[in-house]
C-alpha cells in the first residue's frame, strides 16, 4: 500500500521537477495533510481550505509579484511517513513554508525535521501544549485557550454543576498530556481522584459499547460529564452508541475537544442535541468576517465540485488554517522575503480579522495566537450554538501552570 | 400539500375545542396572579432575559396547563422570535398566543436560544405540567415520567394532581410517584417508603445526595442497605451489557469471519484480499443506500442492500479466483502475496473511484436508539439487529454447505479432488462458485458492518487479523468451530475491556490465542481433511 503510493508520489514529484523552469517565478507552500486513513475525516477539508486561502492570495496578486504555488503530500494517517513527506517538502519541493498536521503525534513525528531543516511550520488545531519550538506557528489553542474554560463551565451552575468526570480519550500524546492538565486542574477545584475516571481507546476504535455503559455506570454517582479528546473517525462510532443508548445531554454532557461541524456532518444529531464542544471558531457565529469565509468557502465547494457539496462546513482548524495563511502571507509581504528567520521575525504581533469576530494577534513572544474561546452545544442540524464565551482573546499558555514543573518557562 | 396543511389546521382547531370542553368540566388548577394564563410578558420572559428559568417554574407552580405547546416548542427548538414569539407548526409559524399563521419565514426570525439547563428545567416542567393535562393518557405517562428523574421539589405539584385526579390509573400512578418523592418528608414513615421506591427505580444518584441530609440513625441505616441494593442491580445490569456487547463483537466477528471459513477453510485459499471484500460489500450498501436517500422506502433499503453486497462481492471474489487464485491452488505462500498484492490494488481502486475519505452510511431509523431491558440497561436496535442476522447468515452456510447439491460438489472437490474429477464433477467450476459464494457472504459481512462502523477504503484492513484468528482458533473447516471462536474472543474481549482498557483487552486476547495455538494446533475442533494434510 505505501510502496504503490510511493511509487505515485515519484511519478508527481519527477513531474514537478520537468517544470523546474517554470516553478522558478512562484513561492512554494507545502500542504501536509491526512488525505486518507483514520484522519481524513478531520483533516482533508484543511487540505480544501489551504487550497482556498491560496487561490484567494493569488487572485488578489500573490506575493512579492509572485503566485504562491501549493504542493500537497499525503502521509495518509501514518506519523512516520509525516516525517518523510515534510522532508520531502523541505529538501525536494523547498517550500517557504508548510501547512500541516492534525494529531500531536503527527506534529512530533515532524518536529525534529523542522528544526533541523529550519522550516517553517504553521499547526491549526488546537493541542496540549508543552511544547515551543522555533519553527512552528501554533495557530489553534493552547489548553487554557479551550480544555480549561470548557471544564470551568460544566462545573458552574449554568453548565451543570458537574462534580464528577469521566475522561476519554484516543491513546495518543494530546489526550493524555490534556487529561493530565486537567486532573491536576480539577485537583486544584477539590475533586478527588475517586471522581475522576480515565480512559483510552486506540484509533480507529468503533465498539465504543462498553465505554457507554461505563460512563452511565460512573454517572449513577453524581452530577458527571463527559470530556472526550477521541479524534478522528472513532467519534463517528461514538456520537451514534451515544445516540442509540440514550445518553442524553441533560442528565451526562459529554464535552469534545475535536469534534466540531465536518465530524458531526453526516450523522443524526437529533439525539445528541445539547452535547458541547469548546473551540474558537463555530460556523454558526454571525459577524461579517465569518459570512464572508462560509461565502468564500461554499463557492470554492461548488466551483471545484468537492464531494459533499453544499452540506460541507466550516470548523475550528479550517478557520485557524485560514487565519495562520493570511498571517504568513502578511509576515511575508512586510519582510519582502520568503526567508524562514526573516518571516519569522515578521510574524511577531502580525493581526488579522478572522472569522470568529475578533481581530487576532500572534504573540510577540510564544508563537501562539490570542484567541476567544466559545463553548457550544450540539444542534439538531449538526451546527453549535455558542452558550458561553470570552468576550475577548486571551493569550495562549503553551506551558500550563497545571503541570509542575513548568514554572520556569512562566515567562514566555 | 394544501390538504396536509388544511388536515393539521382542522385537528389544531379540534384539538384546540376538545381541549377547552374537557378542561370547562374539570377542576381548573389554581391560578395565581397572571401566571394562570399565558400572556405576552410571561412569553417574553420566557424567551430572552435573565429569568427564563424563574420564569419557567412560576408556571410550573401556577400549573398553568396553556403553556404546555410552548414550552415543548422551546425544548424542541421550534421556537422562533420575529416581532411576536413563534412556534413552527410542521414548517409553517403561527404566533404562539393566537395561533395564527405568520407572514414570515423560519429565515427571517431568530431561533430561541437554549442551553443544557433551560432543556432540564423545561423537561421536568413539562412532566409536572402534563400532570395536569386533559388527556389520561398523557397524565399518566407525565406520572411514570417523573419516577426516572424524581428530584424532591416536584412533590407539591404532584401532591396537587394527586387530589383532583379521577382516572383510577392515573391516581395508582401518582401514588407510586409521591411515594418516591417524599425523600425530604419530616414523617419517618414517608421517608422510608420514599427509600424503598427509589431503590425499587435503581434512582441511585437521588439516594446518595440524600445522604447528607438524612439524620436518623434508622432511616439513614435503611438508605445504606439501599444504595448497596441498587449497586447490586446495577452491578448484575452491568453485567449482562457486558456479555450482550461480547455477543455483539462477536456477531461482528462471525460475519467477518464466515466467508473466510468457506474460502481458507475448507479451499483452503489465504485470502489476504478478504477484507476487501468486506469493504466491497459495505460500498454496495452504500451505493444502494445513496440511491434510496430522499425516498419513502429509505428504511427498507437493506432488503435492496443485502443482495447487491451478495453480488459485489461474489463478482469480485469470482474475479480473484479466475485471475489469482486459480493459478495458485497449492501453492499457499504465493497465494498469500498474491492476493495480498490483490488487496492493495482494490483498496487504491476504491480510493480512485470513491474518494480516499470515509463515506456516510446512515442507518435505516428503526435501526437507531434501543430497548430498554433493566433500568441501566440499554441494548441498541442495530446491534441486536446485527446479532439476529449473524445467525441467520450462520445457518445460511450451514444449510449451504450440508443441504445442497453444491454443498455437497465443494464437500467432495476439497476432499479428494481427483477422485471427484474422475466422478465427473467439474472441479474447476466448483472451485469458482465455492470462491464466489464465500466471498458474497464476506460481502454480506460488510453490509452489517456499514451499519455500526465507518465505511472506508480501509474498512477491511481492521478485519483481517480478527478473520483469520477466529477461523484458526475455531478449527479449520469447522463452521461450528468458527462460530464458538467468534463468541470466544467477543466475550473474552468485552469482559477484559472495563479493568484492561480497550488497547490492553485487544493485545490480552490475541496473546491468549498465540499461546493456545501452540498448545493446540488444530484448533477448537480438528478436522481430517485430506486437502489440509497434503
Amino acid at each position: 500500500m505505501i510502496q504503490s503510493r510511493r511509487l505515485a508520489v515519484l511519478a508527481i514529484a519527477s513531474a514537478l521537477f520537468a517544470g523546474e523552469a517554470r516553478a522558478e517565478e512562484t513561492i512554494k507552500v507545502g500542504v501536509l495533510h491526512s488525505l486518507s486513513g483514520t484522519m481524513a475525516i478531520s483533516e482533508t477539508s484543511l487540505k480544501d481550505v489551504a487550497l482556498m486561502t491560496i487561490e484567494e492570495i493569488n487572485a488578489n496578486g500573490g506575493l512579492l509579484g509572485k503566485k504562491i504555488e501549493p504542493v500537497v503530500v499525503d502521509p495518509a494517517s501514518n506519523w512516520p511517513l509525516f516525517a518523510e513527506k515534510a522532508r520531502q517538502l523541505l529538501t525536494q519541493n523547498k517550500v517557504a513554508a508548510v501547512f500541516g498536521c492534525w494529531t500531536s503525534v503527527s506534529r512530533k513525528s515532524v518536529l525534529p525535521v523542522f528544526e533541523e531543516l529550519n522550516g517553517l511550520l504553521f499547526y491549526p488545531v488546537q493541542y496540549e501544549g508543552e511544547e515551543l519550538s522555533q519553527n512552528v506557528f501554533y495557530t489553534g489553542a493552547a489548553p487554557n485557550q479551550q480544555a480549561i474554560p470548557a471544564v470551568e463551565y460544566l462545573m458552574s451552575k449554568e453548565g451543570g454543576g458537574a462534580t464528577r468526570f469521566f475522561l476519554l480519550g484516543t491513546d495518543y500524546v494530546y489526550p493524555r498530556t490534556t487529561n493530565k492538565i486537567l486532573r491536576a486542574f480539577l485537583h486544584s477545584k477539590g475533586i478527588p481522584d475517586s471522581d475522576i475516571a480515565e480512559t483510552y481507546t486506540p484509533f480507529g476504535h468503533s465498539d465504543y459499547q462498553t465505554i457507554v455503559a461505563q460512563i452511565k455506570a460512573f454517572g449513577a454517582g453524581g452530577h458527571t460529564a463527559v470530556v472526550s479528546t477521541i479524534n478522528g473517525d472513532s467519534n463517528v462510532p461514538f456520537y451514534k452508541e451515544l445516540g442509540n443508548q440514550g445518553l442524553k445531554a441533560t442528565s451526562i454532557p459529554v464535552v469534545a475537544f475535536s469534534v466540531g461541524e465536518e465530524e458531526l456532518r453526516g450523522i443524526d444529531t437529533k439525539p445528541l442535541v445539547g452535547h458541547l464542544a469548546a473551540w474558537n471558531y463555530f460556523m454558526s457565529l454571525k459577524n461579517p468576517q465569518n459570512s464572508a469565509f462560509i461565502k468564500q468557502w461554499l463557492a470554492y465547494v461548488k466551483k471545484n465540485n468537492l464531494p459533499g457539496g453544499s452540506s460541507r462546513v466550516t470548523n475550528d482548524p479550517m478557520e485557524a488554517t485560514y487565519v495562520g495563511m493570511h498571517m504568513w502571507a502578511q509576515a511575508v509581504k512586510k519582510a519582502g522575503t520568503t526567508q524562514v528567520d526573516e518571516v519569522r521575525k515578521a510574524m511577531a504581533g502580525q493581526t488579522f480579522a478572522a472569522p470568529s469576530g475578533f481581530t487576532l494577534k500572534m504573540d510577540e513572544k510564544n508563537h501562539h495566537l490570542w484567541k476567544p474561546v466559545f463553548i457550544g452545544e450540539v444542534q439538531a442540524n449538526g451546527q453549535f450554538e455558542v452558550v458561553w464565551k470570552t468576550d475577548k482573546p486571551i493569550r495562549a499558555q503553551p506551558w500550563s501552570p497545571f503541570i509542575p514543573g513548568n514554572e520556569k518557562h512562566a515567562q514566555r | 400539500m394544501l390538504s396536509g396543511e388544511l388536515r393539521r389546521a382542522s385537528l389544531l382547531l379540534l384539538a384546540l375545542t376538545a381541549g377547552s370542553t374537557i378542561r370547562a368540566g374539570e377542576p381548573q388548577p389554581p391560578a395565581s396572579g397572571g401566571a394562570g394564563v399565558l400572556d405576552a410578558p410571561i412569553l417574553d420572559r420566557l424567551v430572552r432575559g435573565d429569568s427564563r428559568q424563574e420564569t419557567i417554574s412560576a408556571l410550573v407552580a401556577a400549573g398553568n396547563v396553556q403553556a404546555l405547546p410552548v414550552l415543548r416548542a422551546l425544548l424542541e427548538g421550534n421556537l422562533y422570535l420575529g416581532e411576536t414569539v413563534l412556534i413552527d407548526d410542521g414548517g409553517t409559524l403561527r404566533d404562539a398566543l393566537t395561533g395564527a399563521p405568520a407572514a414570515v419565514t423560519v429565515d427571517q426570525v431568530e431561533k430561541v436560544p437554549i442551553n443544557n439547563r433551560l432543556r432540564r428545567a423545561l423537561e421536568g416542567a413539562i412532566a409536572t405540567l402534563s400532570l395536569f393535562s386533559a388527556v389520561p393518557a398523557e397524565r399518566l405517562a407525565a406520572a411514570r415520567g417523573l419516577q426516572e428523574d424524581p428530584s424532591p421539589d416536584r412533590l407539591p405539584a404532584v401532591e396537587r394532581a394527586l387530589r383532583q385526579e379521577t382516572d383510577p390509573k392515573v391516581k395508582e400512578a401518582l401514588r407510586g410517584t409521591a411515594a418516591m418523592l417524599a425523600l425530604n418528608s419530616p414523617d419517618r414513615e414517608q421517608r422510608l417508603g420514599a427509600i424503598e421506591e427509589l431503590r425499587k427505580a435503581h434512582a441511585k444518584r437521588q439516594l446518595v445526595q440524600h445522604l447528607a441530609a438524612e439524620h436518623d440513625p434508622e432511616v439513614l441505616g435503611a438508605l445504606r442497605q439501599a444504595i448497596a441494593s441498587v449497586d447490586r442491580a446495577l452491578h448484575r445490569a452491568a453485567l449482562v451489557g457486558l456479555v450482550f456487547s461480547g455477543l455483539s463483537l462477536a456477531s461482528i466477528l462471525l460475519l467477518a469471519a464466515l466467508g473466510l471459513s468457506i474460502t481458507f477453510g475448507l479451499m483452503g485459499v489465504i485470502n489476504m484480499a478478504h477484507g476487501e471484500l468486506l469493504m466491497v460489500g459495505a460500498y454496495a450498501t452504500w451505493l444502494v443506500q445513496a440511491a434510496f436517500r430522499g425516498s419513502r422506502f429509505f428504511d427498507w433499503y437493506l432488503a435492496a442492500a443485502l443482495p447487491a453486497s451478495f453480488l459485489a462481492a461474489a463478482l469480485m471474489g469470482a474475479l480473484l479466483e479466475v485471475t489469482v487464485v486459480r493459478k495458485l491452488y497449492g501453492r499457499p505462500l504465493e497465494t498469500l502475496l498474491a492476493t495480498w498484492g490483490a488487496s492493495l490494488l482494490i483498496i487504491q481502486a476504491v480510493r480512485v473511484a470513491f474518494g480516499a475519505q470515509n463515506v456516510e452510511v446512515a442507518n435505516p431509523s428503526w435501526m437507531s436508539g434501543g430497548v430498554a431491558l433493566l433500568p441501566d440497561l440499554v441494548l441498541p436496535w442495530n446491534r441486536i439487529t446485527i446479532l439476529l442476522f449473524s445467525a441467520g447468515v450462520l445457518v445460511f452456510v450451514w444449510a449451504l454447505l450440508s443441504r445442497t447439491r453444491l454443498g455437497l460438489l465443494v464437500n467432495a472437490v476439497t476432499q479428494n479432488r481427483q477422485r471427484a474429477a474422475a466422478l465427473g464433477v467439474a472441479t474447476p467450476r466448483i472451485d469458482l462458485l465455492a470462491f464466489a459464494v464465500g466471498s458474497g457472504i464476506a460481502g454480506l459481512g460488510g453490509c452489517a458492518l456499514s451499519q455500526i462502523g465507518n465505511v472506508g477504503p480501509e474498512l477491511g484492513q481492521g478485519f483481517i487479523v480478527d478473520s483469520f484468528m477466529v477461523v484458526v482458533l475455531g478449527g479449520v473447516g469447522q463452521l461450528a468451530g468458527t462460530a464458538i471462536a467468534a463468541t470466544t474472543l467477543g466475550v473474552v474481549n468485552k469482559l477484559l475491556e472495563p479493568w484492561a482498557g480497550a488497547v490492553l483487552a485487544k493485545i490480552a486476547v490475541l496473546a491468549f490465542v498465540i499461546l493456545f495455538i501452540q498448545r493446540r494446533p488444530q484448533g477448537l475442533f480438528a478436522l481430517r481433511a485430506r486437502a489440509l494434510e497434503e
